[in-house]
């Protein structure tokens, strides 16, 4: 139904719960979560070409060192970033919140509110200096209280994301040592910990973080206009590199039409997540068009509680009957990164190629499976999409086509965020549905994680023995590269037992105006304003 | 002479709507090519092959929009026949019996013709859910209470005239009355306000597909159509077009009809 | 005096009612407030808090008038969504598409009147035809198609205004007129053509009333009986039929809106309805339809000090 919006991926970023970890010492920036970016993944698509000798004329937008960013959805209800969900509303308030550690550009945690960290040779003891002076929009200075509330909080509170306290469950005591120190201690190593630490670092004793949030990052939120727009401005007193940017405005603009034209008309300067056929329209005149990849897994995700997916053989049978290629050629005009398992290319410590084509396109292989599975004329299948997300529409359109071919009869139900959030996602009431999921924190544990029987977001109802008796094996191992090695045969065991249809890792591209630059591309769902700059 | 130049609107209406029905009926059994086949050929302007270009996944409009504009089709005339019928019982029961329920049942027409016909529309959709069962039953429901005033004034005036008199005197029944002595001539109001009430239908399930509230993939309505054209106007204008040109098409020639309906029934006065 | 009381008492009355059929038809498909608002956090223990809170624990009449004394005191609820007052969230867009609909409105007045008035004198010309044919064809283009081309060509072609960048009202008054005008002029265009139409019938049909013949056959100018008598009669079912136009005016601005990417209540309307945040589409049908049910009523009062004929006829 609705056909907004669209262009984004998706994003239901699930913090990973970990709450033991493997390895042993984590360096300061946290080793497993140093996945490296994905390859070329700077680049210009479309032969645009940088206009780099192209005089620009400034725009009053650029005079006036203001920046105006088309978003595909509003934020979450909440902007408190604790309770924070949708990867959308990360997307935006990363420029807001830091942690005691942050992530930067390659994916690697760097110190942010605390200037470093020592940890202990037996990796249970964290001992974290605060940076001095590092203050809140509000004026406040960041002191041991605020760092303390804001991690039992993740830790206790029962709205935070259960994976986030769940991981966070590891810390057995956090004490002050003089001003300025911080001890952690750990009831058992995690070396995941760092990614969980990037949680954001609140005021104590502030209760309008879910209307008027505040934090410490290099912007500072001004104000909020339901469907219509978020306002940041440049926090003056921020204690790293300050942005260039004075002003950003986010513009809500859930109709992917209504986010072109703005772009057309010059209201809006750069747009992410959009698919090929919008930044053909867009043209080149006016827009460099860059592309990266989202750091995603986009699947078509089958319900496997659910007939007929509860039969291995049908889900079998539709990873043949889908044409990952055509998917790829048809709505994405060929880009993209094409994947087999849970885990995208840029995760290269995890990616397994070799799953990649494990199932080729052969319809004829596919009627075969249904035939034996008991469905020889096929069945009806709906699969859902949230409707605004124009490249999940998008799959999913072409491989309802593609799924006619072997005598399925596929329709689409196309349904607003919310209700996918509500009804697919928590509810689990869906026969299959196209999205992509993100990975939050950074860890292979946060994308396999999901799938154990027992996860409270295995939204898929994925059951199998194996996984979890792999992953119970994963979660108390030491050493890294055993550990790696199981969290491969776990990927295996979802190609296998045919999981979902995985599709991709897609192509983010992103349109920006000419003038504008300094897009820094993370292998995180995030875009960071504060290095944007008006030539 | 003068006959003949006031039909003139009836006839040209008759004609263009009788070649877009069938040119929509025939969509249903033929057409060019497939309209869901994908090809490569993506977003070409018209040409001979394609006469309405293609669209982004490489499938010819021309074909989609014969079998979008049959949803549409459909949609409106069930959507009369429900708002109609239903209106006209409404009508000949206040019209007719008048007194409490005519009273009762009027304030309650007044309340629902309060909401803008779409906002009604919304809010069902928003009880039933999307769909097309769901858009028939809605704008059906949102087209009774007007149906109900016209057809209630065009009964009320009847009650009292002299044929109508006669037959209550000689026993006739109400449902006989009804029936055979005054539906029938209620038909010259309530024609036209089918003309009026089948455009209404049209371009209110193209708002509501548009606004993405209405028909769902993978039927294709031509509101559906439209919000995905809106998108790529600079690059496929054709698109747009060409959809938009075969609403306002439809929506034109039964215009016409219902023009020279409502002049043939002045001269008839 | 008299029929402005009684038309005011039906006008309240019909607000209730219009208030009451939403209230109701929301109290049953809205589920469990307490249930959307707190998601997937919900215990029965809190549940149970919440709907206390929320006094859904009352009858069913109970909740209808704390509900209504609530909605005239300016208190329209909690949104689900946004967790903040209904109120302090819609007024913005209301100012918004109200602004809009009155600038339709007037641009509906000001080129129906003559345009209606001269095809009524024309009416029997050689090109009678061709006018109907342009009303009928006004009247068959979709608005929201009208609204694409619009927008493209004036917004993105020729840069009269910037799509998408819509002025604060409160800071750029001329500036929001100025974008607003070419959306009104979409919703405007096939009611202009609708009013035209009826203000042509209903000045042929008093043109063939006994008195006007009379009066013309006894040497009276005939553009002067024409101002005098026939334009004065034909102006009441005219301001009726403008006040019906209201209705349609603010349906219409639901779609256009999106087109144009204005901030009004319909893009809101259409979230609201999407994300099931039913406090606020409930708000914004019941003003809406109020808004429509007041443009009836000053349509009746304006016809009926125009025409006293009409106090003795009880409703139009």
């Amino acid at each position: 139904m609705k056909k907004r919006i669209l262009a984004g991926i998706l994003a239901v970023s699930l913090v990973g719960a970990l709450f033991t970890g493997c390895g042993k010492g984590a360096s300061q920036s946290g080793s497993s979560s140093s996945a490296a970016p994905a390859e070329g993944t700077e680049q210009t698509a479309d032969g645009a070409g940088q206009a780099a000798s192209e005089t620009v004329e400034q725009t009053a937008r650029a005079k006036a060192n203001e920046v105006v960013i088309g978003i595909a959805q509003d934020l979450d209800q909440s902007l408190d970033p604790h309770y924070t969900v949708a990867a959308g509303t990360k997307e935006v308030m990363f420029n807001v919140f830091e942690g005691l550690v942050k992530y930067d550009s390659n994916g690697d945690t760097i110190p942010a509110v605390a200037s470093d960290v020592a940890i202990s040779d037996d990796g249970l003891v964290y001992t974290f200096t605060l940076r001095d002076g590092v203050k809140f929009h509000n004026g406040d200075t960041v002191d041991l209280d605020d760092v303390i509330y804001s991690v039992t909080r993740c830790k206790e509170d029962p709205n935070v994301n259960p994976q986030t306290s769940k991981g966070l469950a590891c810390i057995a005591s956090l004490e002050k040592d003089g001003d300025n120190k911080l001890v952690m201690t750990l009831s058992e190593p995690n070396t995941e910990l760092m990614s969980l630490l990037t949680l954001a670092i609140l005021p104590a004793d502030y209760d309008k973080q879910d209307t008027a949030p505040v934090g410490t990052g290099p912007y500072k939120f001004i104000s909020r206009t339901a469907q219509e727009s978020v306002e940041l401005e440049k926090f003056g007193d921020y204690w790293g590199t300050p942005g260039n940017i004075d002003k950003v405005t986010y513009k809500i603009n859930e109709s992917a039409e209504g986010l072109i034209m703005g772009l057309q008309s010059g209201a809006l300067d750069l747009v992410s997540h959009l698919t090929i056929t919008q930044t053909q329209e867009l043209g080149t005149d006016d827009f460099n068009i860059e592309q990266g990849s989202m750091n995603l897994v986009q699947a078509l995700y089958l319900n496997n509680a659910r007939a007929p997916f509860d039969n291995e053989l049908v889900r079998q049978a539709i990873c043949y009957a889908v044409d990952r290629q055509g998917v790829l050629d048809m709505a994405f005009d060929g880009l993209g990164f094409p994947i087999g398992s849970n885990v995208f290319p840029a995760f290269t410590k995890y990616f397994d190629e070799s799953l990649t084509d494990y199932y080729d396109h052969n319809p004829d292989k596919a009627k075969e499976l249904l035939t034996q599975a008991g469905y020889p004329d096929g069945f009806d299948l709906v699969i859902t999409v949230p409707a605004n997300y124009q490249p999940h529409c998008d799959t999913g359109e072409v491989i309802a086509e593609q799924l006619k071919e072997v005598g399925i009869n596929a329709t689409l139900d196309k349904v607003e965020w919310n209700t996918w959030l509500e009804k697919t996602y928590s509810g689990r009431d869906f026969q299959a549905t196209v999205i992509g999921l993100t990975a939050d924190p950074l860890t292979a544990r946060s994308l396999l994680e999901r799938f154990t029987s027992t996860a409270n977001n295995n939204f898929i109802n994925y059951n199998n023995a194996d996984y979890d008796a792999l992953f119970e094996q994963a979660v108390k191992c030491y050493d890294d590269q055993e550990q790696v090695k199981i969290y491969k045969e776990m990927e295996k065991n979802l190609t296998e037992h045919a999981a979902n249809v995985y599709i991709q890792d897609m192509a983010d591209l992103i349109a920006v105006r000419k003038g504008l630059t300094g897009l820094t591309f993370y292998p995180l769902y995030v875009l960071d304003v504060s290095t944007l700059k008006w030539q | 002479m003068k006959k003949y130049k006031l039909n003139g609107y009836l006839v040209a209406g008759i004609i263009l709507t009788g070649i877009i029905i069938l040119w929509i009926i025939a969509g249903r059994f033929y057409t060019p090519y497939n309209p869901t086949k994908m090809s490569s050929a993506k977003l070409q302007g018209p040409s001979l092959a394609h006469l309405f270009g293609t669209d982004k996944f490489g499938r010819d409009i021309f074909s989609r929009v014969m079998q979008g504009s049959g949803t549409t089709l459909v949609i409106a005339v069930l959507t009369i026949l429900i708002g109609s019928v239903c209106g006209t019982i409404v009508g000949a029961m206040t019209g007719y019996f008048g007194g409490m329920l005519d009273e009762v049942l009027m304030r309650i027409n007044d309340a629902l013709t309060a909401f803008p016909s779409i906002l009604l529309a919304l809010v069902i959709i928003s009880i039933l859910g999307p769909g097309k069962q769901n858009v028939i039953i809605a704008l059906g429901i949102v087209f009774i209470p007007s149906y109900a005033r016209v057809t209630r004034t065009a009964f009320a005036s009847q009650r009292e005239v002299n044929y109508i008199t006669s037959a209550r005197l000689m026993g006739a029944s109400s449902s006989r009355i009804l029936l055979v002595h005054m539906l029938p001539n209620t038909l010259h109001v309530l024609l036209p306000a089918m003309t009026i009430g089948f455009n209404n239908a049209v371009l209110a399930e193209a708002s509501m597909s548009f606004l993405g509230i209405g028909v769902t993939p993978p039927d294709v309505s031509m509101g559906y159509m439209l919000s995905e054209a809106q998108g790529m106007f600079k690059s496929a204008p054709w698109y747009a077009l060409s959809v938009g040109m075969v609403i306002a098409l439809l929506v034109f020639g039964v215009g016409l009809i219902g023009e020279g309906l409502q002049r043939r029934n002045k001269e008839v006065d | 005096m008299k029929f402005a009381v009684r038309r005011i008492t039906a006008l309240l009355i019909t607000m209730i009612m219009v208030s009451f059929l939403a209230f109701a038809a929301f109290h049953m498909i809205s589920g469990d407030p307490a249930q959307a608002i707190l998601g997937t956090n919900a215990t029965p223990e809190r549940l149970e808090l919440m709907r206390q809170q929320l006094g859904l624990d009352k009858p069913f009449l109970v909740q209808y008038f704390s509900w209504l004394t609530g909605f005239f005191s300016g208190n329209l609820g909690i949104s689900y969504s946004y967790r903040q007052p209904v109120a302090s969230l819609i007024m913005p867009k209301l100012k918004v598409t109200l602004l809009m609909v009155m600038i339709s409105f007037v641009i509906i007045v000001v080129c129906s009147l003559p345009l209606g008035l001269r095809s009524a004198q024309k009416a029997s010309g050689r090109f009678d035809w061709v006018r109907t044919t342009i009303g009928q064809l006004c009247m068959a283009v979709p608005a929201f198609f009208l609204s694409i081309l619009v927008s493209y060509l004036f917004g993105i072609v020729l840069k009269w205004f910037t799509p998408g960048d819509f002025p604060k009202i409160d800071r750029n008054f001329a500036g929001a007129v100025r974008y607003l005008f070419f959306a009104a002029v979409c919703i405007a265009i096939p009611r202009i053509a609708m009013t035209v139409r009826m203000l042509r019938s209903t000045i042929i049909q008093e043109m063939e009333k006994d008195y006007v013949r009379t009066a013309i056959s006894r040497g009276n100018d005939r553009s002067e009986v024409l101002r005098k008598h026939v334009l004065k009669n034909s102006l009441v079912p005219t301001i009726t039929f403008l006040g019906q136009t209201m209705a349609e005016i603010v349906g219409g601005s639901i779609v256009v809106e999106q087109v144009f990417g204005i901030p009004g209540m319909g893009r809101f309307l259409v979230a609201s309805i999407s994300n099931r945040d039913y406090p606020v589409v409930e708000a914004l049908v019941v003003i809406l339809a109020f808004w429509v049910i007041l443009s009836g009523t000053v349509a009746d009062l304006i016809g009926q000090k125009i025409d006293p004929r009409l106090r003795l006829g009880g409703r139009a």
